[in-house]
């Protein structure tokens, strides 16, 4: 079969599974439903590694196919096909995406045993993966911004799953207001293109664009802006990053599967299919790669500060999705998609380690109550500390390998990009700082009560069933994470799918390794060949120099967490006091919420509210109102005549005749 | 014999129906100058088609008459419906459906 065809394969078979699933939950038992989305998804990644070989089997020049279903609309001269589009950069995020979804639908298999949902969440699971890889087989931008919308919708379900808790139905709505904006930005940007160049085709746009488009051009700049406005809203770029922490509500599994190893680098993606856009609007990749600069050092300033497990771990996904974007705007592509695969990696395993952990704190997050779990959840450490020494780019881990290659791109271009380069270095110091902050907090140390609870009696510690965000008391049906927690030293699908996570944390970099060998690279960069960017390459001598200092960050980050948490515990609290602003902005997220509240949603509730009491009651009103009279009015003058006499309105009847007749005579005459 | 006879005839039938219709006050009675209008019409519709020379008038004719009889169905049976429900049988005191 050819390569397209395992391609629809692909997409078809999450979208059956989550059909299935949800037609089935009152005639199937939970744990079924769980095997059959993993299944689908799992063999959907079965279809992608044959697309792959597949691929590989043609001419490396000609690794592109586009394939059509049928005409998915037509008007206007304008024909938009249900087509998809497969090159390396498709099947490379498949691969990420589908890899990564099947290791994650194992563990909430077993994270998610207890949960009242479990039907509706693997049949949301399932229609997510759907529409990602709807998102990154797409053969034209229509089928983009649906398979972009669906990403958004299914994001929304499943932060909002626990529709009881307040926070998250909350949380939901934020992601799915801001993911929203970035759809317009995309929609718009379509637009524009379409009115250029006449098509919504990948191939025709990007074959056409330099033609049409001059270097530096107004409306290509537009275009590309309008381009970012969606990709960093589904990004979570900064200034639309606010709803990534807060999505934090949904189950662990989500946040891992989401919001960290998929959906958010929906954004990277889109920059590195619209290369050819982007090279011919350099003002616009600019501004794209001083955000991602922006998002990376921010972000980690604020994971510094945070005391919340899982935010301090989104806020760390947002500062790598700055890389990624800010690799992939400078036309680092190969490099930045490097990046993305190995965070997919080691995201995806810190957040399963945080849902361990979370579920043995009986669902607490607050890094302040934990200590001690080193000895209480053996497994589960060994998997944290590998993913924070892949985060924290540790000598010879894969974060280490794939942030480097970003970095020395950056450096290899030169100019204001080699700046950028030294701003990622202190990105990755940061990295290395917070990281190893949550790993020295939680894991060594005299075991908390719930840790030590756990070493006594191996059984979960039980609080009551309490909002931690709002220190409510849940709703115990399915609005809470449920009474029963599941950790990956009790339940082996978890277990087994940190395990496959933490290999790939450990050695995915070891296939692009400078110098001695090219596996990534060599398969990726024929898909940017339109772009002249893509020439660029650092010297092998470069690349070792910048893995070199990158390895010294590292250790040096690591080993000021060390001394700042363990050999000196009670610095962090001088800092406090003696840097209290810069503490307290870095605690308050650099009080982004509190700005966008000010200068968005309270002008835009203001105009709401003067539509409503003044528009609406004044002008709306009045013109119902004024009819309604006029009609009445009317209405009770004519009511006269109606007196009921059947005679009276017999006499009236021929008297118009008889008046129209004359009338007609004396015309006549 | 010319055509004003007819015609003569037909208006006098007309306006006595609409004569009754205006000054009778019994149901009954208002039907029956009804369809002395409506047979007044006919007759008009007749005569002229003589004039003319077709059928047309003549089929209309017993289009009206068909219609006619169905006028008459309803007719009767509102007026069985009032006398059923002891309501007086005069239109002028069923003045119910004032505005």
């Amino acid at each position: 079969m050819s390569s397209t065809g395992w391609a629809w394969l692909v997409l078809l078979l999450p979208l059956l599974g989550s059909v299935s699933v949800a037609l089935s939950f009152r005639a199937v038992p939970a744990r079924v439903a769980g095997a059959v989305g993993t299944a689908a998804v799992g063999a959907a990644f079965l279809c992608a590694v044959a697309a792959l070989l597949s691929l590989l089997g043609d001419d490396a020049d000609s690794r592109h196919h586009a394939s059509t279903l049928w005409t998915y609309a037509q008007a206007g001269g304008l024909e938009i096909d249900l087509g998809i589009y497969v090159d390396q950069l498709s099947v490379f995020m498949m691969l990420v995406v589908t890899g990564v979804s099947t290791l994650i639908h194992l563990y909430s298999f077993g994270y998610m045993k207890s949960d009242e949902g479990y039907h509706r969440f693997f049949s949301y699971l399932n229609f997510f993966v759907f529409s990602m890889l709807l998102l990154v087989l797409a053969g034209n931008f229509v089928l983009l911004i649906v398979g972009w919308a669906f990403v958004g919708f299914a994001s929304y379900a499943l932060i909002s799953f626990w529709y009881r808790r307040t926070t998250a139905t909350g949380a939901g709505m934020k992601a799915f207001v801001i993911n929203v904006v970035g759809d317009i930005g995309l929609v718009l940007a379509a637009f524009l293109i379409v009115r250029e160049l006449g098509s919504f085709d990948y191939e025709t746009v990007f074959a056409k664009a330099p033609e049409v488009f001059s270097q530096g051009g107004w409306t290509v700049t537009a275009i590309c802006l309008l381009l970012l406005v969606g990709a960093f809203a589904k990004s979570a770029q900064i200034p639309f990053h606010t709803w990534l922490p807060d999505a934090m509500e949904g189950p662990t599994p989500v946040s891992s599967l989401i919001h960290a190893a998929t959906m958010v680098t929906a954004g990277v993606y889109l920059i590195a299919r619209t290369n050819v856009l982007f090279y011919l609007a350099p003002t616009a990749a600019d501004i794209a790669a001083f955000v991602g600069l922006a998002t990376l050092l921010i972000a980690g300033t604020i994971a510094i500060a945070q005391t919340d497990l899982k935010r301090a771990i989104a806020y760390s996904t947002m500062s790598q999705i700055g890389y990624m974007i800010m690799g992939v705007s400078i036309g680092a592509y190969s490099a930045g998609l490097f990046h993305l695969m190995t965070h997919a990696f080691f995201k995806a395993l810190l957040f399963m380690t945080a849902g361990s952990i979370i579920s043995a704190m009986a669902n607490r997050q607050d890094i302040d109550r934990m200590s001690g779990f080193w000895k209480a959840m053996r497994f589960t450490s060994i998997m944290f500390v590998i993913g924070g020494l892949a985060l924290a780019a540790f000598p010879l881990t894969s974060g280490f390998f794939s942030k480097d290659s970003i970095l020395s791109f950056a450096e290899a271009r030169g100019g204001m990009y080699a700046w950028m380069a030294v701003g990622g270095y202190v990105g990755a110091f940061l990295t290395a700082i917070y990281t190893f902050r949550l790993i020295f907090r939680v894991l060594p140390g005299r075991p908390c009560e719930e840790a030590q609870h756990l070493i006594e009696s191996g059984e979960l510690y039980h609080g009551p069933p309490i909002n931690p965000a709002t220190e409510e008391e849940e709703d115990t049906d399915v609005g809470f994470p449920g009474a029963h927690h599941h950790i990956a030293e009790q339940s082996w699908p978890m277990a087994a799918a940190m395990a496959v996570l933490a290999f790939g944390a450990l050695f995915a970099g070891l296939i692009q390794v400078p110098g001695v060998d090219n596996v990534l690279f060599g398969f990726l960069d024929p898909a940017f060949h339109d772009s002249p960017l893509a020439e660029i390459h650092p010297s092998v001598g470069a690349e070792w120099r910048g893995l070199a200092i990158g390895a010294v960050i590292s250790v040096l980050g690591i080993a000021l967490a060390w001394f700042l948490w363990v050999a000196r515990p009670e610095l962090p609290a001088l800092f406090r006091e003696r840097l209290r602003p810069v503490y307290l902005l870095c605690l308050n997220k650099w009080y982004f919420d509190e700005a966008i509240e000010l200068l968005i949603v309270r002008p835009a509730l203001a105009i709401g509210r003067f539509a409503n009491d003044v528009f609406e009651r004044r002008v709306v009103d009045g013109i119902v109102d004024g009819t309604k009279g006029a009609v009445g009015g009317a209405g009770g003058i004519v009511r006269v005549v109606q007196s009921g006499f059947v005679r009276t309105y017999a006499l009236l009847l021929i008297a118009g005749f008889a008046g129209l007749a004359l009338y007609f005579l004396v015309v006549a005459s | 014999m010319s055509i004003e006879w007819y015609i003569v005839l037909s208006s006098l039938l007309f306006a006595t129906g609409a004569m009754g219709i205006l000054l009778r006050r019994s149901p009954i009675v208002i039907l029956l100058c009804l369809e002395l209008m409506l047979n007044a019409g006919n007759l008009a519709l007749v005569a002229f088609s003589r004039m003319v020379g077709n059928e047309e008038g003549q089929v209309f004719a017993l289009v009206v008459m068909v219609v006619a009889a169905c006028e008459v169905v309803v007719g009767l049976g509102l007026i069985v419906a009032i006398f059923r429900r002891k309501l007086p049988l005069d239109v002028d005191e069923l003045t119910e459906l004032r505005g």
